[in-house]
């Protein structure tokens, strides 16, 4: 790193809270330090929660600190800075602005004459490869399109940091990898007029073919847990050796103990998971399809992460929850970024139905304490059934409330296939399976 | 080819192409529309004096220009009171706690209301000139059009898209430039619409608002609803006829001429994307994009908007100390809080003692029995309503060519007043001496029983066509057809025309408990009559009485029934 050039962003200690349902704070990222320098591209990597947008929009100024310090070149950020732009996931651009007037938007705020607006917008515009369009709205440009329109908005007003929130993924693989390789040709030839670029992304791919640096986040709360410098000459080919070897280091060090929502050094130390922590965002289709395809040639049980998201035609954010979700059930395990499939994993496989939901059943009571919870809450009730409220205040008091309920969805669709509980969508209640619930109970019929 | 223009003299190169000179009549006669009828408002006038009118037909050309004119100046006046509200409601905290629900209890005051208690001040404003009496007019219109264009832009201020609002603090837009740019593009479509709303009120409340009989006062000011006033007066059934077809036509050329280019214009606000359906279209703004010197117009006031932006710009980003947030102030907030609680006692305590010193309490309990009698006059209508609308309305609905046409038939019933049903009603129930109680009542939902019918056509024609093949793939007929798949699937747009029914249904009452056809008049119990029967002899006590009552009556229905519905429609039925 010292031989990057001076800083332009810091951040020293920073503290983000957010307030919860019952009014208490829940940490969103707590003492993170952070320097980002001239020359350099930052990728920041994580799991979806663990604060790197927050971190983000924080170095752009929308986000006020709880605690810590933020600072533009020696100046503390109170807001957003002119010189910090940013390209959006969702492109953020005004519908009912033309590509001109939406590229000449900075601009146009800063009071700059009509002419040498449209000047700078008419460079930028063809910088990005777009000239030709400068008429058209947004509605008429493909996604790809769309968004070269948003980096030409943010690099027409010459800023000294570029912030790229997972700008590729809402386009497909193969108009994000033009577009990424276009924004790499134009910072290496010098064609930017920007210094530092942070990107954040969820493809670990993106990120080992365009950063300097790599940080990869911890949730709950959200901070740095690895940081990996990657000094491999630009371009850089996809399917090297050196690329390969990185990307396996980086699955590596994302499935790290990831389930387990590591406390620092848990490693790769299996940890009880605890009653209120968050649950991967998997879902049984893609969990029995993952385990299908580990199970199968040409993996036979055994598979690289990289391989099996290329097979799997997954992307990181989608296959590493899935990955973490097997390994939590125990049907396969996570080791230094391989997947195994487990012995009860190939029971499970090789199961008909009926085999596979009594042993997922089994294995959500045994490795997820929530679901085991419910069940024994609703085994001791007389209805053998109850509101799901109580156990969404339970998760609120930990997690943010839109997690807490991504959660209890997650437990809910589990325990459903696994025949554990069942769950009532309009009386939003849990309740015992119909015919596993206490016969002696009289009142055990339950709309 | 610009070289050679130059041997010509200005005038004559740029003379304007043929679309100008298309368009040269319709803009002289606007204008000199607008300088007649601004002429006939600020006529010298004082109180007592009659203003000759006729129900000669040739005369209502004239009186439509009028009404139009009224209306227009109360549209303006709603826009920028929309403008105001709304900015001021989304940005400070403080404003909004105090603004949303005084929105609420003005939504729920009658028009006659408003007229008794300002008209004697406007006319106090203006002695000796008829712009006065024009002021009162235009502000009962006003009243009758103003708080749901400010809601709506209010909600869809409050709604913008996260990272569009990240985009513009990014991009360092100020707030002028996010009005601009942001905030009022967005809530265009949105605004639009409840303008359309709000002009088919303004019509329903014509009548009302022009015949001024409140306070003791009896002055008619030229125009359609002071005409069918007298033709009610007069029992002159030809003359109805006459004032329907001048309402007709006011209403198609508004139509026409603003409504149908302002909707084909902001097409391009639209936020949602991929719409199938077809642009709108207008063949004045075609005309008017085609021009030189028009299109030349618009330019210069975009022009002069984009300049604005370079004057009320950001001075400073967020590294300055003047972007340093202000620790929140909690004793401020809650001193805030204290007095708007203050405020709210003692406005309680004074009604109190009002009550107590000038009506009693036995006036109280009566008008509350004639406010639970409007009630259920209410609730059973809407419900008779909906039996007889949910049905035609999916049906029209699902067949797109036909919604499309009825739209604009659906917009002119809502605009229809009811005062030009009074000769049927009047003439059946003392023909058949019915009880007024009972059939009367069906005014009341006259007008507004069509915003039911408006929501369901178009809850039903969004609808999406996989879930109308999937069900007739399933063979879904008869009454499961209906229970399992088309309720469900038009019950939220039900609900928002239900709201919208309802309240204009009480504020209806007031014209529709209280029926007159020459000198016959036909009573029905209920709130609504009780406020136009004092509004017309001016005792204020009592109106103020009848106006709370009704307040409490419609907010508590808001608050108990219909937000709860709202809420399970958004939870549960939605795409």
């Amino acid at each position: 790193m010292e031989k990057h050039g001076s800083p332009i962003i810091q951040i020293n200690d920073v503290r983000k809270s957010f307030r919860a349902a019952d009014g208490r704070e829940r940490p969103v990222l707590e003492g993170v330090d952070f320097t980002l320098r001239e020359g350099e591209i930052v990728a920041l990597l994580g799991q979806s929660g663990s604060g790197k947008s927050t971190l983000l929009r924080i170095m752009a100024g929308l986000i006020g600190v709880d605690a810590g310090n933020v600072q533009y070149r020696g100046q503390p950020l109170y807001g957003p800075a002119r010189a910090i732009s940013m390209v959006f996931q969702s492109f953020a651009l005004f519908p009912w602005l033309t590509v001109q007037q939406n590229v000449e938007l900075g601009l146009e705020a800063r009071g700059i004459g009509r002419e040498e607006r449209a000047e700078r917008a008419e460079k930028a515009i063809s910088l990005i490869g777009l000239a030709g369009f400068e008429g058209a709205l947004p509605r008429e440009l493909s996604g790809g399109m769309r968004q070269r329109v948003g980096i030409a908005r943010a690099l027409v007003t010459q800023p000294d940091v570029l912030l790229m929130d997972e700008a590729f993924s809402a386009l497909d693989v193969l108009t994000g990898e033009r577009l990424r390789d276009d924004i790499l040709e134009l910072w290496t030839q010098g064609g930017m007029p920007t210094k530092a670029v942070l990107v954040v992304s969820h493809n670990i791919e993106e990120a080992v073919m365009m950063a300097d640096r790599i940080l990869i986040f911890a949730s709950d709360p959200g901070r740095v847990r690895f940081q990996l410098a990657i000094d491999l000459p630009r371009p850089r080919v996809a399917d090297s050796a050196e690329v390969r070897s990185l990307i396996d280091e980086v699955y590596a060090l994302m499935t790290a103990g990831t389930v387990r929502a590591g406390r620092p050094g848990a490693a790769e130390e299996p940890e009880a998971l605890r009653l209120y922590d968050r649950l991967p965002d998997a879902d049984i289709a893609r969990m029995e399809g993952l385990l299908e395809l580990l199970a199968g040639a040409p993996f036979h049980g055994e598979a690289d992460l990289p391989k099996l998201a290329e097979e799997s035609e997954l992307t990181d954010d989608e296959l590493l929850p899935v990955a973490s979700a097997i390994d939590l059930l125990g049907l396969a395990r996570v080791q230094s970024g391989d997947l195994h499939l487990t012995l009860l994993g190939r029971r499970y496989v090789d199961g008909d139905h009926a085999v596979r939901q009594e042993l997922f059943g089994q294995q959500v009571l045994e490795n997820v304490p929530l679901a085991a919870h419910i069940r024994h809450s609703l085994e001791q009730d007389p209805e053998r059934a109850l509101p799901e409220q109580p156990f969404l205040r339970l998760l609120q008091q930990h997690l943010d409330p839109a997690e807490a309920e991504r959660v209890l969805k997650t437990v809910i669709e589990w325990g459903r296939h696994g025949e554990v509980f069942e769950y009532d969508f309009h009386a939003g209640s849990i309740h015992l399976p119909d015919d596993q619930q206490d016969e002696a109970a009289r009142n055990s019929i339950i709309e | 080819m610009a070289f050679e223009k130059n041997f010509f003299p200005r005038q004559v190169v740029e003379a304007g192409n043929r679309w100008d000179w298309a368009l040269l009549p319709l803009v002289l006669a606007a204008l000199a529309l607008a300088g007649l009828g601004g002429a006939g408002m600020t006529k010298p006038y004082h109180l007592g004096d009659a203003i000759p009118l006729s129900l000669d037909p040739f005369q209502l050309p004239y009186y439509l220009l009028r009404t139009t004119l009224r209306m227009l100046l109360a549209l303006t006046f709603s826009l920028l009171f929309s403008f105001a509200f709304a900015t001021a409601a989304a940005r400070w905290r403080a404003a909004e706690k105090v603004l949303v629900p005084l929105l609420d209890i003005l939504q729920s005051i009658p028009i006659l209301g408003f007229l008794s208690i300002t008209v004697t001040g406007f006319i106090a404003l203006f002695p000796g000139n008829l712009f006065g009496v024009e002021c009162a007019a235009i502000f009962a219109i006003f009243t009758s059009q103003a708080w749901n264009m400010a809601f709506s832009l209010y909600q869809s201020m409050r709604t913008v898209p996260n990272e569009l609002q990240e985009a513009a603090r990014v991009f360092q837009l100020s707030a002028w430039q996010r009005f601009w740019r942001l905030e009022l593009p967005f809530a265009m479509p949105g605004l639009l619409w409840n303008m359309m709303m709000s002009m088919s009120g303004g019509w329903f409340f014509v009548v009302a608002s022009e015949a001024i009989a409140v306070s003791g006062q009896n002055i008619k000011l030229p125009g359609v609803g002071s005409y069918i006033a007298m033709a009610i007066e007069a029992r002159n059934l030809q003359a109805i006829g006459w004032a329907i077809l001048g309402m007709l036509i006011g209403i198609v050329m508004y139509d026409q001429f603003l409504f149908r280019p302002l909707v084909a214009w902001a097409d391009k606000f639209r936020f949602e994307e991929g719409g199938q359906e077809a642009a709108p279209t207008s063949w004045l703004l075609t005309w008017s994009r085609r021009t030189e010197r028009i299109a030349a117009l618009g330019e210069r006031f975009t022009r002069a908007l984009e300049s604005s932006f370079t004057w009320f710009r950001m001075s400073h980003d967020g590294t300055s100390i003047r972007a340093r947030p202000a620790p929140p102030n909690g004793t401020l907030s809650r001193a805030w809080d204290a007095l708007i609680a203050a405020g709210a006692l003692y406005a309680v305590w004074e009604l109190y003692n009002f009550v107590h010193a000038e009506v009693g309490f036995g006036e109280v309990w009566h008008v509350f029995l004639l406010g639970c009698a409007t009630m259920l006059r209410v609730v059973v209508l809407i419900a008779l309503a909906s039996l007889v609308w949910v049905p035609v309305g999916v049906w029209i609905g699902l067949r797109p060519a036909v919604s499309g046409r009825l739209q604009a038939v659906a917009q002119f019933l809502a605009a229809f007043p009811a005062n030009l049903m009074f000769p049927v009603f009047v003439v059946l129930i003392v023909h058949w001496h019915l009880n007024p109680d009972i059939w009367l009542s069906p005014l009341m939902v006259f007008g507004t029983q069509w915003y039911l019918l408006f929501n369901v056509i178009a809850g039903a024609s969004s609808i999406p066509s996989e879930l109308r093949f999937a069900s007739g793939n399933l063979g879904l007929t008869g009454w499961l057809r209906w229970k399992r798949f088309l309720l469900p699937a038009v019950f939220p747009s039900f609900v928002t025309g239900a709201i919208t029914a309802s309240g204009g249904s009480w504020n209806a009452s007031i014209v529709s408990e209280f029926v007159t056809w020459g000198n016959t008049t036909i009573e029905a119990r209920g709130l609504g009559s009780y406020i136009a029967h004092y509004t017309a002899s001016g005792d204020f006590r009592r109106i103020a009485l009848g106006i709370c009552v009704m307040c409490v009556f419609v907010m508590g229905m808001n608050h108990f029934v219909w937000r709860r519905l709202y809420r399970i429609a958004e939870e549960r039925m939605h795409f």
